[in-house]
């Protein structure tokens, strides 16, 4: 039986190795083999320890992470895309599956029977030259493929994160001592001067002995303890711990957990009693790891590529799960996640911009809506955007409308890349809906505020919270003044927006029960989104709308003005901004453990703990939700 | 008595359709994962069901969102009626050099290869038709299984704020379009079969993701 999907497989198949070094024939007997899986994103497809099925794949559509997790910790050792293959290795091996595979997005991949492609490659000593070399391309670097005897070695990992383990720690070279029998004022002042939060005590032979960091100075000198002139031997923390100058940023991290230590000394044999040659501290880790918000901004902006950000962007969620477990506090957290969130926009639009046939025809601000506009986007979710063009003649209209579409549909699709989804509702700025000249955006404000209909409300959600992340701020701030002088028009506007902000019950509701969602699939889940987080931003938007407060565009943000100007609220205020910071975080953290969006909350998996920390937080909302219902009337709106 | 008229009836028919009716017996209830879902798509020498003809049919069958290339379908049919005018869309002469059989073993062939899945196309409606039709000519029943129209499914997996500018129908090239499937072999019943499965994943997968993913929602009965 002719069978032309079997064909068009193997139309794709041979453009990729190894399948271009087969003859057609050959090929088609394996392409009818095929099977063609989808994945959702975050769909598994194999798991790590599971026994391997008989084939292996390759990327038709989207991209593959192959993930290795060790205790708790989960490391991306490689993303396939197109073209890609991956899961030979158990195949030929004869092992389980070493990784486990997961669509990073939403992907179509084919699998390959191992026996029919055998058969198929039966003799074929590049065939399978290929596939061992690509394995092993896979599993280390590609320095290694030469080295074909070492590639069924235990699983090396590759990305740089997890090279950087194994490197030698890069050090302070010249630390910062002084001897032992310094006063603790010397070594202050001597700290001070070289602008550094330590200073280690070391003996006539340059062994160290001690340390002394900013944080004895101030438990044992500021606290009265001692006085400034005490000697350095009797508040220095010792002995010291020593690692030897070969020492590995992974080994030296494990030093600095194991005896609960900032600064590790680096001596020349490695031990403490041998000469002081540097200091490795925590921040020397972090920068190795490339764990820091610096580091991840500066690749993003030296990118060339989309799969550069995508790396980035990997890098910033770790960040945002180790920040969680150090419990830093969530404001800061959000400020770090939203300002690399932005900056890879803005790295994406520099990126699409040459792909253009001529440069943008007037100038355009690319603005950031919803939770994105507020900056308060932690997870990866969809993507929410638009675009403001200046005006051009009517006859020009259509063509510059259509320039600025093409170029957003190149930002969409690397955003797209990177790892935010489509927005669901196509709220982009590659739908001419959303893509639109200034004044034609100004009437668009202006319609919604004068004539507000429940389309308006809705949309008003997510279009009034918008924040400018390129181009003009000219045009952003002539569209924020229309909004404030058309608000002044309307009152019935306000009303509505009320009216919506109070329509989710708050959840302290029934016998103060949790409302779980009712229907289908969601029974037992309960939204914290919907529920718990858009209640307070909605009255947050709408508060600051009635008082006219420009450019404060985050929810917790918003409740702390609002607190300075109406003191008699301040409480109030306070408390919505606080609860706004919990929920967030426990959205995240929930979201990153189920590696979802976190909107759904099971019950069923909350403890006790969490679920009175969750309840104090819905107080507030019941409490915002009264104010907005006495302040604006609601009783008797006229709808 | 009515019984015994069923029997008599029953006698006249071939072999293959009963044993296709016999795939329905089974009561199950069984999830969307473990369901045997068939994408499929007719090439027709028109669209008047009464005087036009198949002239192929392709299917793949989908079962916990993998395709089979294997356990894919496809049959050419001879037929007498014949339209130039259709000839440059499906590329299929009245002559070639593609291995045609009759009708009536496609018809064998074809419920042979769908049994009771649950049967996916684009615009379902003209499809199921003109199989019907075809069924009817050799006097056998009507298709038994459930069908699901991705045009029809895709309208109503829309965001709310567009179900105002819904477009009435929904080519299957804007489909491919708006949930960036990518068109392969487009007008062969095969390609067609193929892609509108994956773009009925893909609505599965947007359904999925705002948690209404259930059979009332797929089957409208909701």
């Amino acid at each position: 039986m002719k069978n032309s999907i079997a064909e068009r497989v193997s139309d794709f198949l041979k453009n990729h190795p190894p399948f271009d070094l087969l003859d057609a024939k050959k090929l088609l007997n394996i392409a009818k083999e095929v099977v063609i899986i989808y994945l959702e994103k975050g769909d598994v497809l194999f798991k790590q320890g599971a026994s391997c099925n008989n084939h292996f794949y390759m990327v038709r559509n989207g991209a593959i992470s192959l993930t290795y997790s060790n205790n708790n910790a989960q490391e991306i050792v490689s993303m396939s895309d197109a073209g890609d293959i991956f899961g030979v290795r158990p195949l030929i091996a004869q092992e389980n599956y070493k990784l486990t595979a997961s669509a990073h997005e939403e992907s179509i991949v084919y699998g390959i029977p191992i026996d029919s492609f055998r058969l198929a490659a039966e003799n074929n000593s590049r065939v399978y030259k290929y596939l061992i070399t690509a394995f092993a391309t896979n599993a280390y670097d590609a320095y290694t493929t030469k080295e074909t005897h070492e590639i069924f070695v235990d699983y090396l990992p590759s990305n740089s994160r997890d090279i950087a383990n194994f490197q030698t720690a890069n050090y302070t070279k010249k630390p910062v001592t002084c001897s032992v029998n310094s006063s603790l004022k010397e070594a202050a002042l001597k700290m001070s001067e070289n602008k550094i939060g330590y200073i280690v005590v070391i003996d006539d032979a340059k062994k160290p002995l001690g340390i002394i960091t900013n944080s004895d100075i101030k438990n044992k000198i500021a606290t009265g303890i001692f006085p400034i002139d005490t000697a350095v031997t009797n508040i220095m923390s010792s002995p010291v711990i020593t690692g030897n100058k070969n020492l590995t940023v992974a080994d030296g991290q494990l030093q600095m957990i194991k005896h609960n230590i900032a600064h590790l000394c680096i001596t020349k044999d490695g031990t403490v009693n041998s000469k002081l040659v540097g200091v490795l501290t925590n921040h020397h880790i972090l920068v190795a790891l490339g764990n820091n918000p610096t580091a991840i901004l500066k690749e993003i902006i030296r990118a060339k590529r989309t799969k550069k950000l995508r790396n980035a962007r990997l890098k910033a969620d770790t960040l945002l799960k180790n920040y969680l477990e150090q419990n830093i506090p969530i404001t800061h957290i959000t400020k770090v996640i939203s300002k690399i969130n932005d900056a890879l926009t803005v790295r994406a639009i520099e990126i699409a911009l040459p792909k253009m046939p001529t440069p943008p025809p007037v100038k355009f601000s690319w603005l950031s809506i919803g939770s994105q506009g507020r900056k308060e986007q932690l997870l990866y979710t969809d993507q929410d955007n638009a675009l403001v063009f200046e005006d051009v003649p009517k006859a020009k209209y259509k063509e510059t409308q259509d320039y600025f579409l093409e170029l957003s549909k190149h930002v969409t699709k690397s955003l797209n890349k990177i790892g935010f989804e489509y927005c669901e509702a196509d709220m982009m700025a590659s739908n001419s809906a959303w893509c639109k000249s200034i004044s034609e955006w100004k009437n668009q404000f202006k319609e919604w505020i004068l004539s507000p209909g429940e389309e308006a409300v809705l949309l008003s959600s997510i279009f009034f919270d918008y924040s400018m992340v390129y181009g003009s701020q000219n045009l952003t701030d002539q569209l924020t003044d229309t909004i404030y002088e058309a608000l002044e028009e309307s009152n019935l506007f306000y009303k509505m927006l009320a009216q919506d902000a109070v329509k989710s019950p708050s959840p302290l509701g029934f016998f103060r029960q949790f409302l779980v969602e009712k229907n289908g699939e969601q029974k037992d889940l309960f939204n914290i989104k919907n529920r718990g987080l858009m209640p307070l931003v909605d009255a947050a938007r709408l508060l600051v709308l009635t008082k006219h407060i420009k450019g404060i565009n985050n929810t917790f943000e918003r409740y702390e003005k609002l607190a300075q100007i109406e003191p008699n609220n301040k409480e109030l205020y306070e408390s919505c901004s606080y609860a706004f910071k919990a929920l967030t975080k426990f959205r995240t953290k929930h979201g990153l453990k189920h590696n979802n969006s976190g909107k759904f909350i099971d019950l069923e998996t909350l403890s006790n703990e969490e679920k009175l920390k969750l309840k104090r937080c819905f107080k507030p909302i019941d409490e915002i939700q009264k104010t907005l219902t006495l302040r604006f009337d609601l009783k008797t709106l006229p709808i | 008595m009515i019984l015994g008229w069923f029997k008599r009836k029953k006698r006249h028919y071939p072999e293959f359709w009963l044993r296709y009716l016999e795939t329905f017996n089974n009561n199950k209830n069984e999830t969307i994962a473990t369901t045997r879902f068939v994408a499929f798509d007719t090439e027709t020498t028109g669209f008047d069901k009464k005087k036009d003809r198949i002239l192929s049919i392709g299917a793949v069958s989908i079962l916990d969102k993998s395709i089979e290339v294997n356990e894919s379908y496809e049959v050419y049919l001879k037929q007498d009626v014949f339209s130039n005018k259709t000839v440059e869309i499906h590329g299929i002469l009245k002559t070639g050099s593609l291995k045609k059989v009759s009708e009536l073993d496609a018809i064998e062939s074809f419920l042979d290869y769908i049994k009771d899945a649950v049967l996916i196309a684009h615009h379902a409606n003209f499809d199921k038709d003109m199989v019907n039709e075809m069924l009817l000519r050799h006097g056998l029943g009507k298709l038994k299984n459930e069908f699901i129209d991705t045009g029809y499914l895709f309208s109503k997996s829309k965001h709310i704020i567009y179900r105002e500018n819904l477009k009435d129908h929904y080519t299957l090239d804007d489909l491919c379009a708006e949930l960036n499937v990518p068109k392969v072999d487009r007008h062969t019943a095969s390609g067609d079969a193929l892609i509108t499965a994956i773009v009925f994943l893909k609505i599965l997968s947007r359904l999925n993701r705002r948690k209404h993913l259930n059979w009332d929602y797929l089957l409208n009965k909701t």
